[in-house]
């Protein structure tokens, strides 16, 4: 459905997007997901055509952004980060424009009109001037004016950004609901949030792509991380005693707590979670040693999230290989 | 296009924006025909005309300076970028609204001097062969401040370069009689004007190479040019700046001649700096 290629985009010196080169399917919802600054909305930006690209092509259902962007822009729902609203007109009249400007007319145009201000729930508002509307609905009227047209692809930028946590939700069910029938592309710096509508997620970090695919196979890709932590009632070189014995550990870090315990996160080197918990209840309890705590440590996509955008991505190659793999794995 | 022009229509008509530019052209034409055709009891609605000229320094920059400073203020032009539009609709549509809005009420304008002719000899020709022309200076000047808006997302200052250009261009040929005739002169200021294309060029293309270029080639043309045969730049600078003047041009169809090759200066202007619009906005894509 989108087709980015080596896309590149440079300020003089600063590459803000650095060759990145992606395929999105029809029918999803997509994640797009990076720290302030990675180049998110650059990329977007350049997807719907509001940006040329210094290098590389997009492509929408086979046509050309930069060649042929009169077809691939009706493909596109866009709501940018800022919603552009025009402040002094009502929601009726800014979706009359928007829906006459992607080619819409007469009674289709009152008809999509209709259905979108219903998706949004608009109702009640559309006879207001904008400027007047509280952030919630400005942003919905922002999601509305992307869905005229109904485009097969929608792109929302920050979609939930500054509303209040009942709006995220509904926004939230609207996006979920709009994924069934087109694909939707959108970007957050809110992990949760993507975790919990998106089937796929991009990361991007420094403008490259770090890893593309879906949340559960990202967590998995990181079981390196994993580990256990423990608080045990014991003196600290006890602790260090009995996990020297122990099998399966590659390293752990202590730290004596302030009512005297001792709390011990260990990593894991091989084996399962749930096999070296069983065997470090039995090690401390065969020497008498009380564990108050003891909990597994899974990776989440927050620990994907960090360890793909702070350290300078060794791992990302890996991930991206490997993301490739369950792909091919998945269909 | 069409959609931009009825959006851009109904803006102007729910704001304040086209009854305060139309209230003002015609407050102005009123004073002017009441001084000079009831008060004087001149026959000429071109003299009205010729004494409204001077609002326009004031008229044009109200109607043109939010055209598309507020679009980038409001970031709206994002909406536009990404709507199946291309800029040049959206710079036609939107000068076509602006120049609907200056059409209305010169409509009702021209209704005075047929009025004035029921009452006595009116020569209705020059009349509204100046009314034409009045509309189409007024349509140049709209193509430069709406230029002028594309260049900034600050209102204010939108307002005021329009403002100050427009100026410039109504005194240019009172101050071309105080600029230097010499050929040194000319020379020098066509230096100097080299050196601002560079710049806009720079600007609005971001080409480095190409800005440096241009303005060397032509500094090294007007330089050459000037070695060779000096005598070309004799007083070139005080009819460059008359030639220029879209005012001067103007005060020859009040006198009485359709100069048609003034109506085709008009067009180069708009044409010109609609074109410049287009590119500034482009360059907004390729930023």
């Amino acid at each position: 459905m989108i087709t980015v290629e080596h896309l590149t985009k440079r300020y003089g010196e600063f590459t803000a997007v650095d060759d990145l080169s992606f395929e999105i399917e029809e029918g999803h919802v997509y994640g797009f997901l990076g720290p302030n600054g990675a180049g998110k909305s650059t990329t977007m930006n350049m997807i719907t055509g509001c940006l040329s690209a210094t290098e590389g092509r997009v492509k929408i259902d086979g046509y050309d952004m930069f060649e042929e962007p009169d077809k691939a822009k009706r493909l596109l729902g866009y709501l940018p980060e800022q919603p552009p609203l025009y402040m002094n007109e009502t929601p009726l009249e800014y979706l009359k424009f928007v829906g006459e400007a992607k080619g819409l007319k007469g009674r289709e145009l009152t008809r999509q009109i209709g259905a979108v201000i219903c998706q949004t729930r608009l109702e009640g508002m559309e006879n207001r001037l904008i400027a007047k509307l509280s952030k919630g609905y400005k942003q919905r009227v922002g999601i509305a004016q992307a869905l005229l047209g109904d485009p097969k692809i929608n792109i929302l930028d920050e979609p939930t950004v500054g509303l209040d946590p009942i709006q995220i939700v509904e926004i939230r069910d609207l996006i979920r609901q709009l994924g069934r029938e087109r694909t939707v592309v959108l970007s957050s710096h809110i992990l949760s949030e993507v975790q919990a509508i998106c089937e796929k997620v991009l990361i991007i970090a420094k403008g490259k792509l770090a890893a593309f695919d879906a949340p559960e196979n990202l967590e998995k890709l990181f079981l390196a991380s994993r580990g256990i932590s423990f608080v045990a009632e014991a003196e600290a070189d006890e602790v260090e005693e009995i996990l020297k014995g122990m099998e399966g550990i590659s390293a752990w870090q202590m730290k004596r707590a302030e009512d005297g315990n001792v709390c011990v996160e260990v990593q894991i080197a091989s084996g399962e979670i749930s096999d070296l918990s069983r065997s470090l209840f039995f090690a401390f309890a065969g020497k008498q040693k009380a564990l108050l705590e003891l909990t597994a440590k899974k990776a989440n996509l927050e620990d994907v999230f960090i360890e793909l955008t702070e350290n300078d991505m060794p791992e990302a190659g890996m991930a991206k290989g490997e993301s490739k793999e369950s792909e091919a794995a998945d269909q | 296009m069409i959609a931009v022009l009825k959006h851009e229509l109904s803006g102007y008509f729910h704001s304040l924006t086209a009854y305060i530019f139309g209230a003002f052209l015609m407050a102005f034409v009123g004073i002017g025909a009441m001084i000079y055709n009831i008060q004087q009891a001149v026959a000429n609605f071109e003299y009205v005309l010729s004494f409204v000229s001077l609002a326009f320094v004031v008229l044009v920059p109200i109607l043109t300076m939010r055209v598309i400073a507020e679009e980038r203020k409001q970031k709206t032009d994002q909406l536009l970028y990404s709507l199946p539009i291309t800029s040049v609709q959206v710079v036609a549509g939107k000068y076509l609204a602006l120049l609907a809005v200056y059409f209305i009420p010169l409509c009702i304008v021209s209704i005075y001097p047929w009025m004035f002719a029921r009452y006595g000899e009116v020569y209705l020709p020059a009349s509204y062969g100046s009314i034409a022309a009045f509309f189409m200076m007024g349509a140049a000047l709209i193509s430069v401040g709406m230029f002028i808006s594309s260049l900034t997302e600050n209102l204010g200052f939108a307002a005021g370069i329009a403002i100050s250009v427009i100026l410039l261009n109504y005194y240019s040929v009172s101050l071309a009689e105080h600029v230097s005739s010499t050929a040194f002169g000319s020379v020098a200021v066509l230096w100097v004007l080299s050196c601002l294309l560079g710049v806009m060029i720079r600007f609005l293309t971001g080409d480095e190479g190409l800005a440096y270029g241009a303005a060397f080639v032509l500094i090294a043309a007007t330089g050459a040019a000037y070695w060779i045969k000096p005598e070309l730049f004799e007083g070139l600078l005080p009819e460059l700046m008359k030639q220029l003047s879209l005012f001067e041009r103007f005060y020859t169809f009040v006198s009485g001649v359709f100069d048609l090759t003034s109506i085709v200066y008009y067009c180069t202007v708009i044409g010109f700096f609609l074109f410049l619009t287009v590119q500034s906005l482009e360059k907004r894509r390729y930023h």
